[in-house]
């Protein structure tokens, strides 16, 4: 787990560096842009705000259209609520550091200690190499090759694929991925960044209110 | 872009966490308890297919793909997490490459 843990977040690294060069070019000053891992801590809303300001566009777009990104957040923060079992400290620290990356490690374990314990692994390794990636891209901007060229971008659907296997060998799990994939590929080139994804959460729900063994109509 | 706007957007991306880890006790009827279960089935498959076929508003078939399938395939034959992300990455960047 330590090892998974440990892979997964050195590629967040990577983009950590290439989110810094881009937030240096867009015109924010290093400490902006370590402020924002530091307290966004949300690679997806990030990358759509910076973007947004690169373009010059307003900084309600900008945060808009990150807010819009980082919702999805809610919904792993819900399955992830026992974890912290309402304490307040790890609730609150917890809450921060939900994130995809995060919640898929956490999520693809058993509920209980186990899980627990693979959410801080991932959370305190993921956001030291999201911070530490920030700073040194923002600091040393232009000079690093983009990771796209090492096929970087393709880590993180291939480790969600992991993680969330098993949870599909169920029909109910099976149903709502389906459900979800579906919803989401429909909406992608109808509304803005973040909305699809969103969606998705509506498989969950058809595929979890049925009494009925869900699926007969998917498989 | 301002001190304000990022602020604004760490305080809503926050708010965004909290909310769900806050609301589940209080907030999800014992109805939608299966539902809750089933979020990261619906959620992450989700996501992975727009991280690789979503490009802007618009759907493509690109590097991404066969780098998916492999990690797919990769995942059925029950190959570890890091196998599967160096064959899924080395296949794009291959595909890139050439």
């Amino acid at each position: 787990m330590v090892r998974d843990a440990f892979v997964i977040s050195a590629s967040v690294g990577v983009f950590g560096l290439s989110f810094g060069v881009l937030a240096e070019g867009a015109g924010l000053s290093v400490i902006q842009a370590q402020a924002m891992s530091l307290l966004v801590f949300t690679g997806a809303s990030q990358f759509a705000a910076v973007a947004v300001v690169a373009v010059e566009g307003s900084p309600v777009t900008a945060v808009g259209s990150g807010l819009l990104l980082g919702l999805r957040n809610a919904a792993y923060g819900l399955a992830l609520a026992p974890t912290f079992r309402g304490r307040v400290a790890p609730c609150l620290l917890g809450a921060h550091l939900v994130v995809d990356e995060t919640a898929a490690m956490a999520l693809a374990r058993p509920a209980g200690p186990e899980r627990g314990r693979a959410f801080w692994t991932t959370a305190a390794m993921e956001f030291a190499f999201w911070n530490t990636g920030t700073l040194a891209g923002a600091l040393l901007g232009q000079g690093f090759g983009d990771p796209e060229r090492l096929g970087l971008d393709v880590a993180f659907p291939a480790a969600f694929v992991v993680l969330v296997a098993p949870a599909l060998r169920s029909r109910r799990g099976l149903a709502a991925a389906v459900i979800g994939v579906a919803l989401a590929l429909a909406l992608v080139p109808v509304s803005p960044a973040g909305v699809p994804v969103i969606a998705a959460v509506a498989g969950a729900l058809v595929a979890g209110a049925r009494r009925a063994p869900a699926g007969a109509e998917v498989t | 872009m301002s001190w304000a706007a990022l602020l604004v957007l760490a305080a809503g991306a926050y708010a965004a966490k909290l909310a769900g880890v806050l609301g589940a006790q209080r907030l999800v009827p014992a109805r939608f308890e299966g539902a809750v279960a089933l979020l990261p089935a619906a959620l992450l498959p989700a996501l992975a297919a727009v991280q690789t076929f979503g490009a802007e508003r618009a759907l493509v078939i690109d590097e991404r793909a066969p780098g998916l399938a492999v990690a797919t395939a990769l995942v059925l034959l029950r190959a570890p997490l890091i196998v599967v992300l160096v064959a899924a990455t080395g296949t794009t960047a291959l595909l890139r490459a050439i």
